[in-house]
């Protein structure tokens, strides 16, 4: 793996394969009564969160917490940061503390790349969200869940065929996706009225399609995004009901998808708008266990980019539970190997 | 004043000749000059100063700059005309158009004065002050366009640069009422509601980063319907840094037309592309946005045709925080003078499109016309005025910021081989650079 986890195209196929194997080693962890692990005992992890998101903070927290490390939240609200500060200066005094891995949340595109390449810090930079660009850690624990439903621990998605609908155009979930999926062998096709997709989205790795009624029999998963109605007032769409009618998941078209079919949502949901109430609270909407997988999938990526030589999970306790796919040590050969390229 | 005498320069990149510069003009041209042609010079027969070109080094008529950014009054921690000047000189320049965008904007007779006056006193090269259409670039209200032509400074090109003067009543009014003292209108073409928040070209590029596009319409629907405007009111318009290859289209239709359509082109529009883009790097934003290979081969044709007129830097200096943070919090603009000519030479002579007398004619004549500046890119002849430009084509150099004459560092160029220098560089027959070095 790279030392930092900016876009879902740092992401060699065994790469991927190797935190999602990682995460599922994670996840079991988590059923034991103690779900701490000492793998990042004295590892300082800092969330730099320059745009509110909760959700996403505490699933990182929790996920460097489980690995015993230091955890910092640096939320922009209410810091020198609102007051003007730099990314710079953040980035240095971050740097002063010894930061050994900033997960940056940030609203302008592009801005964990500069972290990690303007040489204000030393340690790994994982991107947890920036902009319009790419989410890659939602990205992971979306093609976790996948792999648990469609194909089986161990597997990539080869064959798997993935819709995705939505605001394409401001999605950063979307793009690391459509990366992501590719590299795991998928088909993923993109539906969206013409407005909310962006221009070159034809040279992008799949699909596009502007009529949801025509590929919902042909798909293994569906991702409903998070629209919000403000993108009415740009012109984007008329109305919300014009918006639900053509592009909203109800019971009727839910009843479409083939029986094994999964409903996705990176949340937060807007009931009535994108998805139904009906659909959100059904069987088929993994949307909760998307949340807990998130845990699992960002305690592989931190373990990964961090954790260095020591095995995942301590040998020590009587009760440890063999990897499954994989040895421990086989898992960060195949990390250093990856770090030397 | 004493006489300078080049041996051996290739004038207007022909054959080597020896030339003259006594006092402020060119005094002769030839082979086998003494230094004794035209008369003794103030200090005897003989030139004070004897420079080798060595047969190799071309020489020029003086480059002039339709679109510089020289910052003061308002922004001296980014450039000063000073500062500008300096590094117009060591880029070759004799004459720069400074634009109006500063603090205050130079929308008054008063402002546009100050800056000419400034540049009187720098020595370093002729400083012609633009002045902005509107009052306060706001693009609501005439700017007192006569009192600026009729001041000191003689303005004939008003633009308000950095803004588009997007209301087409406005735009027509200018058009018009710049007919009354041969001016020209110099437009900022960019819709400003299809570029709401853009932050780079629109395309492949932006799709994938997740960056706000700013699409070549934008730029192409105000070239339409300002070439029309100014058809229709028999004025003149300028198009300022012209990027995509549908304005140079527009361009070469409003020229077959017959009206008076003129262009420019920067540097970094021939060579740069959105690629760039993909490092995040905010020395690589810049207002119009870097675009496609494609457009980029357009712009170089369209150059070497004379479809675009003149190159012109829209030298754009920015301190170095205002560069040093994330993309979108970062400035827009590069500079430019200093590396010009080298861009000029690598994308367009040694590629072949343009010889050396082309360069001469897009980078000096043709924009000291549309600018009316007199003085200031005529031939290479006896009795001319001295603004020239020795340059050394064969040289290969690293751009290295750290010597800069400009005040400020942002160039795209950082570490970047380009080829040619300047040697020397002549204002009114005295060297304001020698040896590549300000005097
Ligand atoms: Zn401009």
């Amino acid at each position: 793996m790279k030392r930092h986890l900016i876009s879902a195209a740092d992401l060699s196929r065994d790469d991927a394969l190797l935190v999602l194997d990682t995460a599922e080693e994670m996840a079991r962890v988590a059923d034991r009564p103690i779900k701490k692990l000492p793998t990042l005992r004295g590892r300082t992890v800092v969330n730099l969160f320059f745009e509110d998101s909760t959700r996403t903070r505490i699933s990182f927290e929790a996920a460097a917490k489980r690995l015993s490390a230091d955890v910092i939240n640096f939320s922009a609200k209410g810091s020198s940061v609102s007051k003007g500060e730099s990314l710079k200066d953040t980035a240095l005094t971050l740097e002063a503390m010894g930061a050994d891995a900033v997960v940056i949340r940030h609203g302008s595109s592009g801005a964990p790349h500069r972290l990690a390449t303007s040489g204000w810090i030393n340690g790994s930079v994982v991107n947890a969200g920036d902009g319009t660009h790419e989410h890659p850690t939602q990205a992971l624990l979306d093609a976790f869940t996948m792999r648990r439903h469609l194909s089986g621990v161990g597997r990539d998605l080869e064959g798997r065929r993935i819709t995705i609908v939505g605001d394409i155009l401001h999605s950063r979930v979307a793009r690391s996706n459509v990366l992501l999926l590719n590299t795991l062998g998928a088909h993923v096709t993109l539906v969206a009225p013409p407005t909310l997709l962006p221009i070159g989205v034809e040279q992008w790795p799949c699909e596009v399609s502007y009529d949801l009624d025509a590929v919902l029999a042909r798909t293994d998963a569906l991702m409903m995004l998070r629209v919000q109605s403000e993108r009415m007032n740009a012109a984007f769409f008329p109305t919300e009901r014009e918006y639900t009618r053509r592009y909203g998941l109800d019971g009727l078209r839910m009843a479409v998808l083939p029986e094994h079919a999964i409903v996705m949502h990176p949340g937060p949901m807007n009931r009535g708008m994108e998805i139904t109430a009906e659909v959100a609270d059904s069987p088929r909407c993994t949307v909760v266990e998307q949340v807990a997988n998130g845990v699992s999938t960002r305690m592989a990526v931190l373990y990964l980019l961090l954790g260095g030589s020591e095995p995942a999970i301590a040998t020590t306790s009587a009760t440890a539970v063999p990897v499954a796919t994989a040895p421990a040590n086989g898992a960060t050969t195949a990390a250093r190997t990856e770090e030397s390229k | 004043m004493s006489k300078i005498l080049i041996r051996g320069a290739k004038v207007l990149g022909g054959e080597p000749q020896d030339v003259l510069i006594d006092g402020e003009t060119i005094a002769a041209i030839g082979t086998g000059l003494s230094g004794g042609e035209g008369g003794p010079g103030a200090d005897g027969d003989a030139p004070a100063t004897v420079i080798d070109a060595e047969g190799r080094m071309v020489l020029l008529p003086g480059l002039v700059d339709l679109h510089t950014h020289l910052r003061e009054p308002g922004r001296e921690d980014s450039e000063t005309v000073l500062t500008g000047t300096r590094a117009a000189a060591v880029g070759g320049y004799t004459a720069v158009h400074a634009m109006a965008n500063t603090f205050p904007v130079a929308d008054t007779a008063g402002v546009v004065e100050q800056v000419w006056r400034l540049g009187k006193e720098s020595g370093y090269c002729d400083v012609q002050p633009v002045g902005a259409v509107t009052v306060g670039l706001e693009g609501k209200q005439l700017a007192e366009l006569g009192a600026m032509a009729d001041s000191a400074a003689q303005v004939r090109v008003f633009s308000d640069d950095g803004k588009c003067v997007d209301d087409a009543v406005i735009m027509r009014r200018a058009l018009e009422y710049v007919k009354a003292f041969d001016g020209v209108v110099a437009q900022h073409a960019q819709e400003p509601r299809l570029t709401e928040g853009a932050q780079m070209n629109e395309g492949t590029v932006s799709g994938e980063l997740g960056l706000t596009g700013w699409p070549a319409v934008a730029e192409e629907s105000i070239i339409a319907r300002d070439i029309l405007l100014a058809a229709h009111v028999g004025s003149r318009v300028h198009i300022c840094h012209l990027s995509t290859a549908g304005s140079v289209e527009l361009v070469r239709w409003a020229k077959s037309k017959g009206w008076d359509v003129t262009a420019e082109v920067t540097p970094h529009h021939l060579l740069l592309t959105d690629e760039l883009v993909r490092t995040y790097n905010p020395v690589y934003k810049v207002n119009p946005p870097l675009r496609t290979e494609a457009d980029v081969l357009a712009l170089r044709e369209a150059l070497a045709d004379g479809t675009i007129d003149c190159v012109a830097t829209d030298h754009a200096p920015h301190p170095h925080e205002d560069k040093d943070c994330e993309w979108a919090a970062a400035a827009m603009g590069m500079v430019g003078l200093e590396t010009a000519l080298s861009v000029v030479q690598h994308t367009m002579v040694d590629t072949g499109l343009l010889d050396w007398a082309g360069v001469a004619d897009r980078m000096s004549a043709r924009p000291a016309v549309i600018g009316r500046l007199a003085g200031h890119g005529r031939p290479l002849a006896a009795g001319e005025p001295a603004n020239l430009v020795l340059l050394d084509p064969a040289y290969r150099g690293v751009v290295n910021p750290a010597g800069f004459a400009s005040r400020s560092r942002n160039t795209p160029y950082e570490g970047r081989e380009l080829p040619g220098r300047v040697f020397a560089t002549f204002l009114r027959g005295q060297a304001t650079v020698m040896d590549g070095k300000l005097t």
